[in-house]
């Protein structure tokens, strides 16, 4: 459980994030959703300290992190998955060693156990064979696909994923939600999402909170949100006319 | 006072770098990598600039002291303290920043701007030690070995010049070379090539990792650690100098 109290984040004159409360229960994936530039990612970073907030503090399962020297820092940071926007793998490592890497940092297993650890989470998200490429040889959703191997091999606590699914096909990318979700249920560790994407909303987005100019504007889930009177949240998922239709539809059935 | 900034910002850098490893066996093996990267990529560049060096000095001198005063030998002799006391080691120095300041630079600036060295922090490592203190011990284990083969390449090349074009005679050179020699300059060449390697290995993993923005900011960052590193080189060759020479 992750709980973000009275967060405010500013760049310079940039107030990004204002005065966001919001709990995060373990078990089920938390969504959230919002525009581009509405401050998801500074929202996500700040909870595991990339970014200091200015106010407000952030506590793991009761752990207050604000408050945490580095070296306690770094032991919940061990139980952190983290999935960047643009996957951060390493250049410089294979897709193996990309993956391997948290274990060979923190684990006690031998090699043997590490490479079927591997080997698990890359069949998981669908990237068995891989192991030798570069990150230069894959496509940009390959690279996400990685960047989730990478981050669940460690078999973090709090999982987190910066838009897991953009650029992928739709098929792919319910793929990874269903993983994401799946993992989440059998380990019950917590899990937050950040998403645009409409179908992964629907799909396993029973917690979803929407972040609206940096403030959280509304929470609920996906079958509240398709018959939400909140105008700001209607715009942003119905965004297009022919959407704006199959909502009139919705309403009036 | 943006100079004084710098100064405590790198001296907290290099605190933060020189933190307890999380895993020495992972450090063990990007040192050995690091070594092959900086210490055997740039054997090639350096003999060759020694031996043009060498040659030019020893041509230099032998055509300058054409008069009956002074002795030939002093040609050999001439090129031997050169190269020891300032070419194979504060002119090596300058080029490796040029090629290994900007390529540490350019490599953990690229880390920086894609979000490598976040996926590092947020793992729990201390990314500065992590990326920087291999390339810091290599290069401050290779140097020496760089020198001494910058060292021989000229010397040698020297004598070589002799050999080709009789500017002088290559017994003359060979003597010079042994005359007046104190084996004290040679540790003072290494000593001096030891502070070198690691100021141009730490000053251009600073401007690395701070680099912010994108792949413009990664150009300039790469450009300034050459020039900085420089300027440290220059200054801390006039300091040790000054200490072991007078
Ligand atoms: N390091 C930074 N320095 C200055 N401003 C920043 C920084 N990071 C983000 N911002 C600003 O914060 C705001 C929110 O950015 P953020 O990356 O959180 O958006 P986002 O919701 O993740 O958008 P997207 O869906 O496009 O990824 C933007 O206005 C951006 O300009
Ligand atoms: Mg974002």
């Amino acid at each position: 459980m992750i709980e973000v109290k009275g967060l405010s984040k500013s760049f310079g004159d940039n107030h990004v994030l204002k005065n966001v409360n919001l709990l995060f229960e373990q078990g089920v994936p938390n969504l959230i959703i919002g525009a581009s530039g509405s401050g998801k990612t500074t929202l996500v970073k700040c909870i595991v300290g990339l970014h200091e907030p200015d106010v407000g503090t952030i506590s793991y399962d009761g752990r207050i992190f604000n408050q945490m020297n580095n070296s306690e820092r770094k032991s919940i940071r061990k139980e952190i998955g983290f999935l960047f926007q643009g996957s951060a793998l390493f250049d410089s490592m294979s897709v193996e060693e990309n993956v391997m890497f948290p274990l060979r940092m923190f684990s006690h297993s031998t090699l043997k156990e590490m490479k079927s650890r591997v080997e698990y989470c890359l069949e998981r998200v669908d990237l068995a064979g891989t192991n030798s490429l570069m990150p230069s040889e894959l496509s940009g959703g390959m690279k996400k696909r990685v960047g989730i191997a990478r981050a669940i091999s460690f078999n973090p606590k709090y999982l987190f994923c910066d838009e897991p699914n953009s650029g992928l096909d739709p098929h792919t990318a319910l793929t990874i939600d269903r993983l994401i979700d799946d993992i989440t249920r059998e380990s019950g560790i917590t899990t937050i999402v950040i998403t645009h994407d409409m179908n992964s909303v629907l799909e396993i987005g029973e917690r979803l909170s929407f972040i609206y100019q940096g403030d959280l504007l509304w929470k609920g889930s996906n079958k509240e949100i398709l018959r939400t009177d909140c105008t700001e949240l209607t715009d942003f998922i119905y965004a297009s006319e022919y959407m704006k239709e199959v909502r009139r539809h919705l309403i009036s059935e | 006072m943006k100079i004084l900034y710098h100064i405590g910002h790198y001296a907290l850098f290099l605190k933060k770098s020189f933190e307890k490893p999380e895993r020495r066996s992972v450090y063990w093996k990007l040192f050995i990598d690091e070594i092959v990267k900086l210490g055997i990529g740039s054997i090639g560049i350096i003999i060759i600039i020694s031996g043009f060096m060498g040659m030019v000095i020893t041509i230099q001198t032998a055509s300058q002291i054409d008069g009956n005063f002074i002795p030939d030998y002093l040609v050999g002799w001439t090129t031997r303290q050169s190269v020891i006391l300032e070419f194979s080691t504060t002119m090596l120095a300058l080029i490796l920043a040029g090629k290994i300041g900007s390529n540490v630079a350019s490599e953990i600036g690229t880390m920086r701007v894609t979000e490598q060295i976040d996926a590092l922090e947020i793992m729990g490592i201390n990314s500065a030690g992590y990326l920087v203190i291999p390339k810091i011990y290599a290069f401050m284990i290779i140097m020496p070995f760089l020198v001494v083969i910058s060292m021989f390449t000229g010397i040698y090349f020297g004598y070589l010049i002799c050999e080709l074009t009789g500017i002088i005679s290559p017994s003359q050179y060979l003597f010079g070379l042994q005359y007046d020699f104190r084996p004290f300059d040679v540790s003072y060449a290494f000593i001096k090539s030891i502070v070198f390697a690691f100021v141009i290995s730490s000053v251009s993993s600073y401007h690395g990792y701070f680099v912010g923005g994108g792949a413009l900011e990664v150009g300039k960052a790469s450009t300034r650690a050459v020039v900085y590193s420089s300027i440290v080189v220059l200054v801390m060759n006039y300091l040790i100098t000054q200490m072991l020479l007078i």
